[in-house]
């Protein structure tokens, strides 16, 4: 289970660095909110990778919210985004 | 035995299931427009966090988690593809593709013909010289 910790522990941060990369360059809101996306989605999937190797349900609730508020924010940002450039 | 299974199963989720962030990761950075990068990006939302949370189900061994654990991948089977749409919807509409990459753009059509007809009504409005841009 130790090396499993650190294999899924490389394979999230590699995946949080690249979609942090894309944050930061994004050349529109939409990408960006679409990168912002995805980092929720690496921290909620750190979570459950710490659940499930000391064996607890402490990071559930969490988990659940994560999905609620990544939804919320990205329909939210997308219904206002207007056509103009860079906006 | 039997935990040694469960164990080995419950390690192979969470590792084809954190490389799922991986893919959405680099095709985050490899993929060319926006389209595109919302494909891969959904991929962690859907099986990548129904991986993990069947590795927790099966780590845990306990029947009461068992539907919050549901409900968590419900939820994101649910708004996952609601949440791409409407930023798919917002990219098309703000012009945020290139066109170069696409096979057949379906809603071209739609939107020629709900311009026809606005005109039709309307008359000839004049704002009509939007251009694609592509950043």
């Amino acid at each position: 289970m130790n090396i499993v910790l650190w294999i899924c522990g490389i394979t999230l941060s590699i995946a949080g660095a690249l979609a942090m990369v894309r944050l930061a360059k994004g050349p529109s809101i939409l990408e960006r909110v679409i990168a912002t996306d995805v980092l929720l989605l690496i921290v909620s999937a750190a979570l459950c990778v710490d659940m499930t190797i000391n064996k607890h349900t402490d990071n559930l609730v969490f988990v659940l919210l994560a999905c609620l508020v990544g939804f919320v924010g990205s329909v939210t940002v997308s219904r206002f985004v207007t056509d103009r450039r860079n906006a | 035995m039997l935990d040694t299974v469960i164990d080995i199963v419950a390690g192979t989720f969470m590792i084809v299931g954190c490389l799922m962030s991986l893919a959405a990761g680099i095709g985050m950075l490899r993929f060319p427009d926006l389209l595109s990068r919302l494909h891969a990006a959904t991929k962690p939302q859907v099986l990548g966090l129904f991986l993990l949370l069947a590795a927790l189900g099966l780590e845990l061994r306990s029947w009461v988690v068992l539907p919050v654990l549901a409900l968590a991948w419900l939820l994101q089977l649910l708004t996952a593809p609601v949440s791409a749409h409407m930023v798919g919807r917002a990219g098309y509409r703000t012009r945020h593709l290139k066109r170069e990459t696409l096979i057949a753009d379906e809603l071209a059509a739609v939107v020629e013909a709900a311009e026809q007809r606005e005109e039709a009504e309307h008359g000839q409005n004049g704002n009509r010289d939007r251009a694609d841009f592509i950043d």
